[in-house]
């Protein structure tokens, strides 16, 4: 069961599966992210609305905290080494924040040239980002909500059957006025989706 | 000598030329830099760079590069560009994502985030002691340990010495993307955390890399951002690169696997006009 957010609900919609949304998440709301049917990730941006040259760092996060998952109390680094934003809570063990964003470029590469045509959550960051005047210069690496990406004794890596499930949740507490760019993840060749992208939730409380 | 009047000023300058230190670049390398079986006249530059220095080299598809850890404790970090087109980048996710395993080594390739290999790694003499997780120092982590992290200071950081690299080739601050650091080593435990082998190793690691495309190439030699030396300690790293072949189709790093292959078709596309 998902614990209640406290606070008054600002924002409560429901992103279609393999759509973009993006959102300011002011100092101190909470984003809720709710895996409504299971095993969907949630590709996951975050720019500094003060300056936007400062945005999430998925290698400034592994270093602060030593360790590749993100977990409830993990802290969400910038690029110049302050807190974005904290894993407040969450029902999934662990998520993933070194597997990336699908691309059709990249997936010429990972399945074949067959599926350059498909959509890609990289397709959706640019949509979303290019509201705010962002490009593609502006895209990092990525936190992916939901998803499975373990590493091996030799290094081996991969994006695995997921450990998520229907209503399973993260909770992520802004620490400085932010903006969130998601991507519900449209890819079909690998488990991250179930192979079945579909719809998440997402609720902002303040 | 007086400096007193442009003239004076003049000879002043003049007799600085000829100064040896031992971070700078040689220009031109001479053939006391070029590996073995390399000719002189190949030489493309050879550059010391400093404890907390940074450099920047434009390379052509072919061209080889060789970082030495000169004395056991450099930290090189590297950000990557294709020159023609610099909004095509290193993406250090699909690198390891592609390629399946998230440790670099010989015959790893260095991907884009245009589904294209930018460099290759021909040889590594540091054991695949190297990072793709834990990126760049900066001001802030920097300032944690060592009391200040300014470009101007004792104490650079990495991401702020990419931000002057990137600035020489009309890029920005947006532009600084996850680096790799060759020469620490970081592991992945079974429970996610990270394992941290960052030396000192015995002087002399080398690694050596082929451009696949035209490539700007950017590095950084601070501190590790997980060092947990309390004082500032790294140490110079040597950057020589000569001219080389493209790679050819038979290459075995370019036949290593289907992934790194369909990488090499797609910049070999890319070059067909």
């Amino acid at each position: 069961m998902m614990p209640e957010l406290p606070g008054r609900t600002v924002v409560d919609v429901v992103v279609p599966a393999r759509a973009p949304w993006d959102h300011v998440v002011r100092k101190g709301q909470t984003l809720r992210i709710v895996d409504l049917e299971g095993n969907q990730a949630v590709d996951f941006l975050m720019y500094a609305l003060a300056d936007d040259a400062e945005r999430y760092s998925a290698q400034d996060t592994i270093a602060a905290q030593g360790n590749i998952f993100l977990r409830e109390g993990s802290v969400l680094m910038s690029n110049e080494g302050r807190p974005m934003a904290v894993v407040t809570g969450t029902s999934v063990a662990y998520h993933d924040t070194i597997g990336g964003a699908c691309s059709c470029e990249s997936n010429t590469l990972r399945y074949g040239h067959h599926t350059k045509a498909q959509h890609a959550c990289v397709e959706n960051f640019l949509q979303a980002n290019s509201r705010w005047g962002r490009g593609k210069r502006d895209m990092v690496s990525n936190i992916n909500w939901f998803m499975n990406v373990p590493v091996e004794a030799d290094g081996a890596l991969g994006i695995v059957d997921g450990i998520s499930a229907p209503g399973l949740y993260v909770d992520i507490r802004a620490e400085m006025d932010l903006v969130a760019i998601v991507s519900n993840c449209p890819q079909i060749n690998n488990p991250c989706n179930g192979f079945n992208p579909t719809p998440v939730r997402m609720i902002i409380v303040e | 000598m007086s400096t007193a009047d442009p003239y004076g000023a003049q000879a002043h300058a003049r007799a600085m030329a000829g100064t040896k230190v031992e971070a700078m670049p040689t220009v031109p390398a001479t053939a006391a830099d070029a590996p073995d079986g390399v000719a002189a006249a190949d030489l493309l530059c050879a550059e010391t760079i400093a404890a907390g220095g940074y450099a920047a080299k434009r390379l052509n598809r072919g061209a080889r590069l060789r970082l030495t850890d000169l004395y056991g404790d450099a930290c090189a970090s590297m950000l990557l560009f294709n020159a023609e087109r610099p909004i095509e980048r290193l993406n250090v996710a699909d690198t390891v994502k592609v390629q399946w395993n998230a440790y670099l080594g010989s015959g790893k390739l260095l991907l884009s985030d245009m589904g294209k290999v930018l460099m290759s790694v021909l040889e590594d003499g540091a054991g695949g002691a190297h990072d793709a997780f834990c990126g760049a120092s900066n001001e802030a982590s920097n300032a944690r340990r060592y009391g200040d992290g300014f470009n101007y200071g004792p104490h650079p950081n990495a991401r702020d010495r990419f931000a002057l690299a990137v600035a020489k080739f009309g890029l920005g601050r947006k532009d600084i993307h996850p680096c790799i650091n060759w020469f620490k080593g970081v592991r992945i435990a079974p429970d996610g955390a990270t394992v941290l082998n960052l030396g000192p190793y015995a002087a002399g690691r080398a690694v050596t890399f082929r451009a696949e495309m035209d490539v700007i190439v950017v590095l950084a030699n601070c501190p590790h951002v997980l060092d947990p030396r309390p004082d500032y300690r790294v140490t110079p790293v040597d950057a020589t690169a000569w001219r080389g072949a493209p790679t050819p189709e038979d290459d075995p790093i370019r036949n290593a696997t289907p992934e790194g292959l369909r990488a090499f078709l797609n910049v070999e596309e890319d070059l067909r006009r």
